[in-house]
């Protein structure tokens, strides 16, 4: 049906596609739970949040756990090298992602405002871990992973967590936590009313500002050229099965702005993004939380698209040996397996896209604390 | 070379989480289909109290689903962070099902979800039904690819060793999906997850009726749950797992163990009802042994021989000399001597190539292993007997009790006067642990018998662990096992509260604790309307 380079190329699109689900989706329950201290003052503003998403939460982090699981089957080198290399930041984001479902399930089963205060707290810090935590994967990423491959491809990880945690990995976790921030922001604006709805405006034009200010930052920084990107040396035939250890990689000072150089279209990506902050900005001063939602949803698009048009072909570069850098060319399933899997995407991704949709709109309108009050018992 | 305790900490790790998420996977399997016939009979009749019966079952389904979202997510990412050397080596065949699994089955389940319980005034009743059969639907598709998965691990067909990429590759997607330990895992386990709900809504319903109230909705409850429980206890028995257990070498293996048979013995074997397996004499003291039954309960035949342990590692053997001459050969083929002849010597061996990986665990250098190193990696493919042999037994024995137990629930509910029958009402409750007993120790026995392999004849154990260090692994088990503990108190202390509540908890005003006269007057059963008996 498709040759084995088009499939690689495909599964590419599909992963970033499943990223973007994710955090377009999942992005405003994690935002909605980092803003709920600040725009829902008493419980029942708090309930009043966690009822805007309580019918969708669950559905929108299986995106997160498909994307998880398509990296496994597409591209299990980068599934087993990402995983166990960056260990502590994806054992804090689990366990952070442990305290949203019961949190939201438990929280209104007993009347105590303890009990309360504690799962609002853990929703709290259960949106803000994983929030910062993939900016930062990806802020290292730009930069090159101290990853080993020996001769049987064992992945092997010379660095620390705390070594993640370097100025630009924090910068790009800043980008991720004002984006999600602010998508929550300007979901609650659309799904609230009266003053929980002023208060998320108010957070919103200040996420928003601080997006645009760390993500143009953060481009600036990379265009700079302070940070070397990476670039294949070695032409090989994208159509053969690869063994990651056999091309030639160097570290360059324009590595990441060749993609964009070659490409002009790709520069629409940080366009995109700066565009959607711009929007989520304006309107949300004037108030118009449709068109803020979108500004949103647009940045988060422009913001993955700009990290994944940089990396391409790259997906997990090595600093440590930079001929052991994984790309979408080299460490990928079979050409069979990806075949399936496209199978299985087509027939079910469009199905699960309509079904999603019919709940939201089964589910739309405002929620209000008025809402709460005549359903104490049957809502979270 | 990744160190032993990194290894053993992965392992009690990963069965910890593992035994840990199965808690909650059966009841939600069970629940979710019991809630579906509940609201089913409220569309079709039209009575309230199977509404109620819905949403407060429904309650409880929802406390015990948060945990089993929380500790599924575990699963997902443990092999990418402590098996990242398996991730690679198979990921390109165990990896699809598990992709598959969340576009087909989570997206389902996990959307459904929340209609399920924030939908009841928003959609039509035929809607909401709907939407429960599809919670229901997507938690038993769910578990169908996780186990088509965990089957390819027992028995791994349709898949090659790829000396290029180093890997496990797929060649034939239709047998990973009719591999038949896959099939018969599946109906197993969804079985005794439908036994597991059964048992849950019998135990409770069974308080109620020994507290003598909310009757009608007890014994409503009590009738749909005794049913569909004997329907499943019956599908688990006689569909049992024993059926797959003759395809595949780690299987074979694996039934050796579990029968602690170390000699083959003439067909058909007999069952050791009793006795203390030792591995190192490698007998059975005090034996009692039945003539004939595990010949005809692992075998469905009178004539095939059940191969003991002696005999297994004798064929091992040879099976991880010939692996030692496939490792050679993949050294040269990686190493770049690709002739046409080196090719060919290695696709005729390669099948043993696992094997020969098991020397590495004794060997520094797979091809110069001495005999003796040998002998001890053939010794360790048969998996630890006697608590392989003790968990089947116990697993066994619960699914003998819950039998009798819905039998008789199911007769009482048939001359419909189990309200009456204290002593069947306190042997439902009493048997609520069956179920997790049974549950817990049928993975012991599946995968502790799996062992040495984490894919049976193809990659082992040992050779599957993440390259991190001792420090970051009991890290993370101190951590799981605090977390873990933690939740599971929250989940008991709040199970049990709704539990001891009841379908008061609905807040309708219709249910016990929110009468008026609470125990002075004996509560009248609420018999005008028939109950469903089947």
């Amino acid at each position: 049906m498709f040759d084995y380079e088009s499939l690689k190329l495909i599964w590419w699109v599909l992963v970033g596609v499943l990223l973007i689900g994710f955090a377009l989706t999942d992005g405003f329950d994690l935002g909605a739970a980092i803003l709920m201290p600040i725009v829902g003052r008493t419980d029942n503003e708090r309930r009043v949040v966690i009822n805007t998403i309580a019918p969708h939460w669950d559905g929108n982090q299986v995106w997160l756990i498909t994307a998880g699981g398509a990296m496994f089957a597409a591209w299990p080198m980068v599934y087993a090298a990402a995983f166990s290399g960056f260990y502590w930041a994806m054992l804090a984001v689990l366990f952070a992602l442990f305290v949203r479902p019961v949190g939201f399930d438990y929280r209104s089963k007993l009347e105590n405002t303890q009990w309360r205060k504690a799962w609002d707290w853990g929703l709290f810090a259960g949106a803000v871990v994983p929030s910062v935590v993939f900016g930062v994967a990806f802020g290292n990423l730009l930069q090159g992973v101290p990853l080993e491959l020996d001769n049987t491809l064992r992945a092997s990880y010379h660095g620390s967590f705390w070594q993640l945690l370097n100025p630009f990995g924090l910068l790009a976790g800043l980008v991720s936590f004002s984006m999600l921030a602010l998508h929550g922001g300007t979901w609650l604006m659309m799904r609230t009313e009266g003053a929980i709805s002023q208060r998320a405006r108010r957070a919103s034009q200040m996420l928003a500002l601080a997006f645009l200010v760390t993500f143009i930052g953060a481009g600036v920084w990379l265009w700079m050229g302070s940070i070397n990107g990476f670039a294949l040396l070695s032409s090989f035939d994208a159509n053969a099965a690869l063994n990651p250890l056999t091309k030639e990689v160097a570290q360059t000072n324009v590595g990441w702005m060749a993609n964009y150089v070659q490409y002009p279209m790709t520069k629409l990506a940080p366009v995109i993004g700066i565009v959607g902050g711009l929007m989520a900005l304006l309107s949300s001063t004037s108030g118009r939380s449709w068109v803020a939602f979108l500004g949103s949803s647009l940045a988060i698009v422009g913001t993955l698209c700009t990290a994944g048009f940089a990396l391409f072909p790259f997906i997990m570069p090595s600093s440590f040996d930079p001929a052991a850098s994984l790309t979408m060319w080299d460490a990928v399933s079979s050409q069979k397996t990806l075949g399936i899997m496209l199978v299985a995407a087509c027939i079910f991704v469009p199905l699960i896209l309509t079904y999603t949709l019919w709940g939201y709109v089964k589910m739309w309108g405002k929620v209000t604390t008025t809402h709460i009050n005549d359903n104490p018992h049957g809502l979270y | 070379m990744i160190s032993e305790e990194v290894v053993d900490l992965s392992r009690l790790q990963f069965a910890m989480t593992a035994l840990y998420h199965f808690i909650f996977i059966p009841l939600t399997l069970g629940l979710a289909f019991l809630l579906a016939i509940m609201e089913t009979v409220y569309v079709m009749t039209g009575q309230q109290v199977y509404k109620d019966m819905t949403k407060f079952w429904g309650k409880l389904f929802g406390i015990n689903f948060a945990l089993g979202v929380t500790t599924g997510l575990t699963m997902e990412f443990q092999f990418g962070t402590n098996w990242a050397y398996y991730s690679h080596y198979v990921g390109d065949i165990f990896g699809a099902p598990l992709a598959i699994e969340g576009l087909m089955a989570f997206f389902l389940e996990s959307t459904f979800i929340g209609l399920f319980f924030f939908g009841w005034e928003r959609l039509t009743k035929k809607q909401h039904l709907a939407v429960t059969w599809l919670v229901a639907l997507g938690s038993n598709m769910s578990a169908l690819w996780i186990l088509i998965a965990n089957g390819w691990m027992q028995n791994p067909v349709g898949a090659e060793f790829n000396f290029e990429t180093m890997r496990m590759e797929l060649t034939d997607f239709g047998a990973l999906l009719l591999n038949p330990v896959a099939q018969v895992k599946f109906v197993h386990t969804v079985a005794a997850g439908y036994v597991t709900g059964s048992v849950f809504v019998l135990a409770i319903s069974s308080y109620y009726l020994l507290k003598k109230r909310d009757v009608g909705f007890a014994r409503r409850s009590f009738a749909i749950a005794s049913a569909f429980g004997l329907a499943s206890v019956l599908s688990v028995i006689v569909l049992g797992d024993e059926s797959g257990y003759e395809v595949g070498d780690v299987q074979k293996a694996k039934l050796a163990a579990i029968e602690a048979e170390w000699h083959t013995e003439e067909a058909p074997a007999s069952f050791t009802l009793f006795g203390f397996p030792n591995q190192e004499t490698m007998r059975t003291d005090y034996a009692v042994k039945i003539p004939f039954v595990m010949g005809i309960i692992a075998t469905r035949s009178l004539d095939k021989q059940v191969i003991g342990i002696h005999d297994l590692i004798d064929q091992h053997e040879g099976r991880i000399r010939n692996g030692m001459v496939a490792y050679s050969l993949l050294e040269k083929l990686r190493g770049g001597e690709k002739t046409p002849e080196n090719i060919a010597a290695f696709n005729d061996v390669k099948k043993d190539l696992g094997y020969g990986l098991l020397l590495k665990k004794y060997s520094p250098d797979v091809v110069s292993a001495t005999d003796v190193q040998i002998k001890e990696a053939a010794k360790s493919t048969i998996p630890h007997v006697a608590p392989i042999f003790w968990s089947f037994r116990i697993m066994v024995a619960s699914g003998v009790i819950m039998l009798i137990l819905f039998a008789c629930a199911f007769y009482a509910v048939a001359r419909r006067n189990e309200h009456r029958k204290t002593w069947l009402l306190k042997f439902a409750l009493f048997s609520l642990p069956l179920p997790w007993i049974a549950g817990q120790t049928g993975w012991i026995v599946a995968e502790s018998g799996r062992q040495p392999w984490s894919i049976g004849e193809m990659l082992p154990t040992h050779l599957s662990a993440s390259s991190i260090s001792t420090g970051d692994v009991w890290g993370s088990l101190i951590a799981l096992i605090v977390f873990y503990s933690g939740l599971l108190v929250i989940e008991m202390y709040l199970m049990i509260r709704f539990a001891r509540l009841g379908p008061s908890s609905l807040h309708t005003g219709r249910y016990h604790f929110e009468k008026e006269t609470k125990t002075e007057l004996p509560v009248v059963p609420d018999t005008a309307t028939p109950i469903i008996t089947a």
